[in-house]
């Protein structure tokens, strides 16, 4: 399944159904760079989750509302409610298990 | 993917590295070595080696200029950073040092002795919430707001003026006055602890020369502090190996040179191995 851009406009609406990764990045994180196309990866394996990224940079708001303190964070969303929160690099593993 | 890719990534310039970084790329391999300045390192600062066999008592400041040199003449390519991330995937490592991605077959560790290095009070406990080792990655995120820099090597203050660059308001420790600080909160930072004086602030940049192995490759195996290994200097994750101070004393320079041999030649059967 493709990887779907959240906004502000778009994050409730889309996190509020079924099992919701979110990848928190930005462009200057050097870390980021190599959990993005794990994420990417981890989105072609498991089409039952909706894998979703927010560029902190663009969208300060969610950075804020969601207390992004350190990038990368992934979250887990089950039916709108945040699940899980890991800060720093994971492998493909821990995201399983994070979504699990 | 930025950044360039290699079949052997050496993570520390050093003695270890440097010999691990010739045999490696004597074996037909291609190398990247990144870290810290060697030249900042304590070696740096040795005035003499008595005990390296045919060297009659040079300086390290010498030595250590002549082994980069040696990697200068046969076309290693040495990246100077700190090591900010290293994750596996799809078979290969990739590495992140400041804003940059590197990608390879095979790591050695050779780091160096910082591994035992004591956190802050506060900072394991609020790593991710105000507490970042990383000043590029999480920087922007405070912008605007009052951060603390709490330098423990030698590359504060620079980060320091790159958080004032982006907006955020610094106060900057040097290692001495930072090896006693304390962080504080809860849930999130709120304030630093310096000398007795405490400084309301919202986040904390605690900021080594050298990340601990075993926090950069979390499930690294380690004994008494250092990078556990085996007799070929493999460590407990397949494909990385580790050579030099970070597997233990004694901390000596010969040691370290016969390691990084060693663990070259352990990270390049590897290779052959895997790619069979």
């Amino acid at each position: 399944m493709s990887v779907i851009e959240l906004t502000e406009e778009n994050f409730d609406e889309t996190v509020e159904n079924g099992t919701s990764l979110v990848d928190f990045w930005a462009a200057w994180c050097g870390p980021c760079k190599m959990q993005s196309p794990i994420v990417d990866a981890f989105a072609e394996k498991h089409p039952e989750v909706k894998v979703c990224k927010v560029n902190v940079d663009e969208q300060p708001a969610l950075a804020m509302r969601f207390e992004i303190m350190s990038i990368p964070t992934l979250m887990v969303f089950r039916g709108g409610q945040s699940v899980n929160k890991t800060v720093g690099l994971s492998d493909m593993a821990e995201i399983e298990e994070m979504c699990r | 993917m930025d950044g360039s890719a290699c079949d052997i990534l050496i993570l520390g310039a050093g003695p270890a590295g440097i010999s691990a970084a010739l045999t490696a790329h004597a074996r037909g391999r291609t190398v990247l070595v990144l870290g810290a300045d060697p030249m900042a390192s304590p070696l740096a600062r040795a005035e003499r080696i008595g005990n390296y066999p045919g060297l009659a008592g040079m300086s390290g400041r010498d030595l250590l200029s002549a082994m980069l040199g040696d990697l200068e003449r046969a076309g290693i390519k040495r990246v100077t950073g700190r090591v900010t991330g290293v994750v596996s995937f799809g078979g290969r490592f990739m590495v992140s040092a400041e804003q940059d991605v590197y990608q390879a077959g095979a790591l050695i560790l050779a780091m160096g002795a910082q591994q035992r290095a004591k956190p802050i009070p506060g900072e394991t406990e609020l790593l991710g919430r105000g507490v970042s080792w990383c000043a590029t990655c999480d920087g922007m995120l405070y912008r605007g707001k009052r951060v603390a820099v709490l330098s423990l090597g030698g590359e504060g203050e620079r980060d320091a003026a790159f958080l004032r660059s982006i907006g955020c308001d610094v106060l900057c420790f040097d290692p001495t006055q930072a090896k006693n600080a304390q962080i504080e909160g809860t849930d999130r930072v709120t304030a630093v602890t310096v000398g007795g004086k405490k400084h309301a602030v919202a986040g904390v940049f605690v900021l080594r020369d050298t990340v601990a192995a075993s926090a950069l490759l979390p499930g690294l195996a380690m004994r008494d502090g250092h990078v556990a290994v085996d007799g070929d200097m493999a460590a407990s994750i397949p494909g990385v190996f580790a050579a030099g101070d970070c597997v233990g004393r004694p901390y000596q320079i010969a040691r370290a040179v016969g390691q990084g041999n060693t663990a070259a030649l352990a990270a390049d059967g590897y290779l052959k191995e895997r790619d069979k």
